[in-house]
């Protein structure tokens, strides 16, 4: 993985001083809210509910143990013993004091970490394939060009005061483990559909998705861009919104309401425009320096001839392996999906302890390397197969060793109205009463692929747009009340999810739910997810199963 | 009636204007009156809380102290209800219902 040079550790040290002065500052009084707010926020720390939280940032998705074991002391010194794992593959904190903010950042620094550009108007963690460098259907890793794009805009000022946020997601399979579509700006390197370029690799470009209140899937704006223009296209991307965007409405400042109002097709032309320009001006990155930032991303030093053989006697090893292991490039390995989901449990938490033993993990069986999910779950990227059964006994004594990714219970949920200041309504609760309605692991195999995102707000941090079933918390005169929305996708497949019909309180949306997974039991063809079944009866297929 | 709520510049805790100065405690939480705009302006001149506001609230159905009209408040109150034990009535299991 990356390492910081010195000019990286010096910025992120500067930067660490340049926020305690400021919240020496703000503290003294030198400082009102109004000045202060604007500053922290470009430092990750926001003021929720009941305290302040640090979301740090976790580049791609990669860390290593020494990483997680600061995350893991953080959680014990200066917050309550946990951290939550993000839909942008980050992770956050919810109880932290403001005096001892620049503190955890100065922690952080020291092993290259920080918290910049997690919040505020700026170009937000770059999200990749969890899988990177690891996925037996992967062209080449993604992720020596998220860092060279996470060079490029960091602390750029041309994009340090931008409309609104913006996200950016870099992956290199046809599966779409991250969400693709649903980002205001994505990549997914492909081969060159030209003949005479055989062998080349270049991106597939995206632009204009995103969810929140005015949902919009990306429009493929470029079949084919040669990876070394990829500056000076993200460059034309984010100079054609930020001259045109809606700036006196925070609500139509999002890339994706200009890509909307301008039309695909207009909106293109002024990138390819623009994108001439930058051609002309040298600023995309010369061989070399891809060759030295690749060279970090070099595959470990995977052995061979390893044994491909797995003891499939226990039975519920033979059922995690089933379900939480992947193919892996090279053989003998696998990736190992972590879920932090178990039964009842708070999706994406968790303790100080548990981030010190995938820490272990990751040092002992996974060349020192974990990830973070969107989907709030982490990975042990490159595990030999013939240790399989010794990880999997550590995670299980540790309550990590849930088998349900992608299953019913695999739940996304934001913070909602427990942590979350924005929020309607509380998230949590619904998926704990649904990880626990949906426990049996017999029934939840039967029920095979389902993934259920809940968002306590319209800003939709849980992604209900893209859950097969989506749920999303409004307030009703005070009250928590529910929507269920259907059919929503942020895989390859890419949809947006529909409002079914009314809302429902606390304990109705939970019984809906389970009536649409009856339904689709009951109704599917053979072979068919839910998404499918859904696909192809519509939604009239589940409105009288859910409102009788 | 009115009470006024923020956070705690330092240390971000949720606060309850009790008449005097911020208390942790909701049941604590004093009617402002029409003095919340007075109140607040001086406490965030003298950083002592962070985006302070005022609500509506109700006297509590229990005889002691107030209840926040919006649920978000009643759960800036009691802390989040998917972790009793982090919350400031850890050892009561009915502290929940309070919120909803």
């Amino acid at each position: 993985m990356y390492k910081y040079d010195q000019y990286d550790h010096a910025m992120v040290r500067a930067r660490v001083e340049e926020f305690r002065d400021q919240t020496r500052r703000r503290i003294e009084g030198k400082l009102n809210d109004d000045q202060f707010k604007p500053l922290r926020l470009k430092n990750g720390l926001y003021l929720q509910l009941h305290a302040y939280m640090l979301r740090v940032a976790i580049p791609y998705g990669t860390l290593n143990s020494s990483q997680m074991r600061t995350l893991a002391h953080i959680a014990r010194k200066y917050d309550r013993g946990y951290g939550h794992f993000t839909t942008r593959q980050n992770i956050q904190y919810n109880w932290i004091k403001l005096e001892e903010a620049p503190d955890i950042l100065a922690e952080l620094a020291e092993v290259e970490m920080h918290a910049i550009q997690t919040s505020g108007e700026s170009i937000r963690n770059i999200s990749a394939d969890q899988y990177a460098g690891a996925a037996a259907d992967e062209i080449v890793d993604p992720r020596p060009w998220a860092e060279m794009i996470r060079q490029m805009t960091t602390f750029m000022p041309e994009f340090s005061y931008l409309p609104r946020k913006f996200k950016i997601a870099v992956i290199a399979t046809a599966a779409d483990r991250a969400a693709l579509r649903w980002h205001d700006f994505a990549v997914r390197i492909v081969k060159s559909p030209n003949e005479n370029g055989a062998g080349e690799i270049g991106f597939e470009v995206y632009a204009g998705g995103g969810m929140g209140r005015t949902p919009f899937i990306a429009y493929k704006i470029r079949d084919f861009l040669p990876t070394s223009q990829i500056l000076s296209y993200l460059q034309a991307v984010l100079r054609v919104w930020n001259r045109n965007a809606r700036r006196d409405n925070i609500h139509k400042q999002r890339m994706k309401i200009l890509v909307h109002e301008l039309g695909e097709e207009e909106f293109r032309r002024q990138v390819e425009e623009e994108f001439q320009h930058f051609l002309t001006l040298g600023d995309d990155f010369p061989q070399a320096e891809y060759d030295r930032i690749a060279a970090y991303f070099a595959p470990p030093p995977f052995e061979t001839g390893l044994n491909e053989d797995i003891d499939r006697s226990d039975p519920d090893f033979a059922l995690w392996l089933d379900r939480q292991v992947a193919a892996h490039k090279a053989p003998g390995y696998a990736i190992v999906n972590i879920s932090l989901k178990p039964t009842g449990q708070i999706p994406g938490d968790i303790s100080a302890d548990q981030m010190d033993l995938v820490a272990d993990l990751a040092e002992r069986y996974s060349f020192d390397e974990l990830r973070a999910t969107h989907a709030q779950n982490l990975v042990l990227p490159h595990v030999k197969k013939q240790d399989l059964c010794q990880v999997w006994t550590a995670l299980n004594e540790a309550g990590l060793g849930e088998a349900n990714l992608d299953l019913v219970t695999d739940i996304i949920a934001c913070p909602g109205l427990d942590y979350c200041s924005l929020a309607n309504a509380r998230s949590i609760p619904l998926a704990q009463k649904l990880s626990e309605r949906f426990a049996d692991p017999a029934r939840q195999e039967d029920v095979g692929e389902l993934k259920i995102k809940i968002s306590g707000c319209i800003n939709a941090c849980g992604h209900h747009h893209a859950g097969n079933i989506g749920i999303l918390g409004v307030d009703r005169k005070g009250s928590e009340s529910y929507q269920l929305l259907l059919g929503g996708s942020g895989d390859e497949d890419t949809t947006q999810a529909k409002i079914a019909g009314p809302g429902f309180d606390e304990s109705g949306i939970v019984d809906a739910v389970e009536r649409a997974v009856d339904r689709y039991v009951q109704i599917r063809e053979p072979g068919e997810r839910f998404i499918d079944t859904y696909r192809r009866v519509g939604m009239d297929g589940f409105k009288e199963a859910i409102y009788g | 009636m009115k009470i006024l709520t923020g956070n705690n510049l330092r240390n971000g805790r949720v606060v309850w204007w009790d008449g005097q100065g911020w208390s942790v405690h909701v049941e604590d939480a004093a009617d402002v009156g029409d003095q919340a705009d007075a109140i607040l302006a001086r406490e965030d001149a003298a950083c002592r809380v962070n985006g302070g506001y005022a609500i509506e609230a109700e006297p509590d159905p229990s005889g002691h102290g107030v209840r926040p009209s919006h649920i978000k408040d009643r759960v800036r109150a009691y802390g989040p209800t998917v972790r009793p034990d982090l919350t400031l009535r850890p050892a009561d299991p009915d502290a929940g219902t309070w919120v909803i």
